[in-house]
């Protein structure tokens, strides 16, 4: 894939994200807010960070991305159509019966999903193998993990976090979707996860703290990190979580929400762009 | 018969003889390898070794990640700390096809002095739940070793239980395992044992007592628990009135139960007697002493069958 300028990825992501509330809204069901939250970030991974082949979907030498936080998939969905891994039309039939794209990600239906996730806390640890094979065969291979704050509660995830770092794995890259809820309300009245940065740092890794939102400093945050060889790298993308759309931003109704006909004309109308 | 060997032991042996022929097997444990027996593989090929601490989930998740790349990982516990981690099992490995060896050492009450939080009782019961995941239970030396090559080629997740304790020989001259076959080592004609692990020998043993009562009971070493042999199961169903399953698993669940669904699903009135441990948790005591309290010793064993065959 040929590496989009700042520019362009920020046009993908606004495509990506028109496509992602028609699925969701077809669906009748779904995860609008974190798919949102996460756009940007994915956006910037497919079409300006890693090698993959859309052509080829098990390169032995491609990088690979695991979305720990499996409800958010129609983000990847966006991202793998707009590569070309399968038609945008196909997004349509997100969770119908037989569909490729189920609720949450399957690697087995679905050519260019690397882990079937949905379970909260086991991308990393599924993303940190992935490493480790990399590493043992000698493939420069990268791993990248995206995760969810609420996810971040889960204990499976510190166990990841301890391994990769004692096994000294700096060709995984785990990164944080930041959005500040869960189902049930603000991640710091639910569960508290602060201080976050110090928790991680303690955990061996060097910490970049961004806005999940600007490309530039996305693509910025991933290039240290692919040059980091001493630690692993863990970079907190603090995001909105239904980012674009007035009406969901930081509304925490559209955690697990779709959009109805009518919300679906505003959200679009709000957002621009072509289709 | 040749010297007692634990299957635990087997598996270790054959880890080393296999990791030299097939470069794609890596192994992980969870600061266990000692007791596991992965630690002859460890020290001979370091650099496939991968030590994960006490962090079970966590070694499963990543074990699915290895495996997504063509590595076939054995990855090594106790039964029941594996057991314990079952929705990682259920969604990184069983769901996603992941090519990966649980290994679950440590089954039943017949690990002894540890007592219950240490023994796999519900592991069969579990892992068989879960779509495409084979659950396989040797019975000695020749056996593991037999199926430890087997399982580097088949494809699909598989969950392998195997013994602290010293299992006698069991298997005939000239074995071959077959996977999803049981293995006729006794004809009979009053009944038959379905027997798993350690059991087998058991009820060998309790058989030959038998005989010698005027019973003729056959015995079937059942290693393949899923997929079950099904039509060697209804076959002796269809012959005999009574049926045995002798494991060290709670029956709930386990051989028992997947001998118990096979014969009912089909309609067939045979009746089924399951000899195991009885819908209880497990507790201390010498291998010997709580065998001997859940019957499951050859005289256990010949004990139940006779009370049953004879009223």
């Amino acid at each position: 894939m040929q590496k989009l300028s700042i520019d362009d990825l920020t046009k993908k992501a606004l495509e990506s994200r028109r496509l992602i509330l028609k699925m969701l809204a077809e669906a009748g069901s779904g995860h609008p807010g974190g798919s949102l939250s996460a756009i940007d970030i994915v956006t910037a991974l497919y079409f300006n960070e890693m090698k993959h082949d859309p052509k080829n979907p098990t390169w032995p030498d491609r990088d690979v991305f695991v979305l720990g936080k499996g409800h958010g998939v129609p983000a990847v969905y966006a991202t793998l159509a707009a590569c070309g891994y399968f038609s945008a039309d196909e997004c349509m039939s997100l969770r119908k019966l037989g569909s490729r794209l189920q609720g949450h990600p399957d690697r087995i239906r679905l050519p260019g999903i690397e882990a079937s996730t949905g379970s909260l806390g086991q991308g990393l640890s599924i993303a940190q193998g992935y490493a480790m094979a990399a590493r043992l065969d000698g493939r420069s291979s990268r791993v990248y993990c995206l995760i969810g704050d609420g996810e971040s509660q889960e204990g499976q995830v510190w166990e990841a976090a301890l391994s990769i770092a004692h096994h000294k794995l700096t060709n995984v890259v785990t990164i944080l979707d930041q959005n500040k809820f869960q189902i049930d309300g603000a991640v710091k009245d639910v569960m508290s996860l602060e201080p976050v940065a110090d928790k991680w740092k303690a955990f061996g890794f060097d910490v970049i703290d961004i806005n999940g939102h600007d490309m530039g400093q996305i693509v910025d945050a991933l290039g240290k990190a692919r040059k980091n060889t001493s630690r692993p790298t863990f970079i907190i993308a603090n995001t909105v979580k239904g980012k674009g759309v007035s009406f969901m931003e930081n509304n925490n109704h559209w955690h697990g929400v779709s959009p109805n006909p009518d919300e679906l004309r505003r959200a679009l109308a709000e957002l621009g762009g072509s289709s | 018969m040749s010297s007692a060997k634990a299957t635990r032991a087997s598996f270790g042996e054959a880890l080393v003889e296999l990791g030299n022929e097939f470069k794609n097997l890596v192994v992980l444990d969870a600061d266990l390898s000692k007791s596991t027996k992965s630690e002859g593989f460890a020290k001979k090929y370091p650099d496939r070794f991968f030590q994960m601490g006490i962090s079970e989930m966590n070694m499963i998740g990543v074990a699915a990640g290895l495996s997504f790349t063509g590595k076939v990982p054995f990855l090594c516990s106790f039964g029941c700390f594996l057991t314990g981690r079952f929705d990682t099992i259920r969604v990184s490995v069983g769901y996603s096809q992941a090519n990966v060896r649980l290994v679950g050492t440590h089954a039943g009450i017949g690990i002894g002095e540890d007592g219950y939080s240490q023994m796999a009782l519900e592991d069969i019961a579990c892992l068989r739940t879960l779509p495409g995941m084979a659950v396989l239970q040797p019975a000695d030396d020749v056996e593991t070793k037999q199926m430890m090559r087997y399982l580097m080629t088949h494809q699909g997740p598989v969950y392998l239980r195997l013994t602290r304790q010293n299992l006698d020989a069991v298997s005939p001259k000239n074995y071959k395992f077959q996977f999803g076959k049981g293995v006729e080592l006794k004809s009979g004609t009053d009944s038959v044992i379905f027997a798993t692990g350690g059991l087998v020998g058991n009820s060998l043993k309790a058989a030959e007592a038998l005989a010698k009562e005027g019973l003729s009971v056959g015995v079937v070493n059942i290693h393949s628990i899923k997929p079950l042999d099904e039509d060697l199961v209804l076959n002796w169903a269809k012959r005999v009135k009574h049926v045995f399953t002798a494991e060290d698993h709670n029956v709930v669940g386990g051989l028992g139960g997947a001998v118990a669904e096979a014969i009912a699903t089909r309609g067939l009135a045979t009746r089924l007697t399951r000899i195991g441990v009885q819908d209880t948790y497990g507790e201390s005591g010498s291998p010997e002493a709580l065998y001997e309290k859940h019957g499951l010793d050859t005289f256990g064993v010949a004990r139940t069958v006779k009370s049953v065959l004879k009223n």
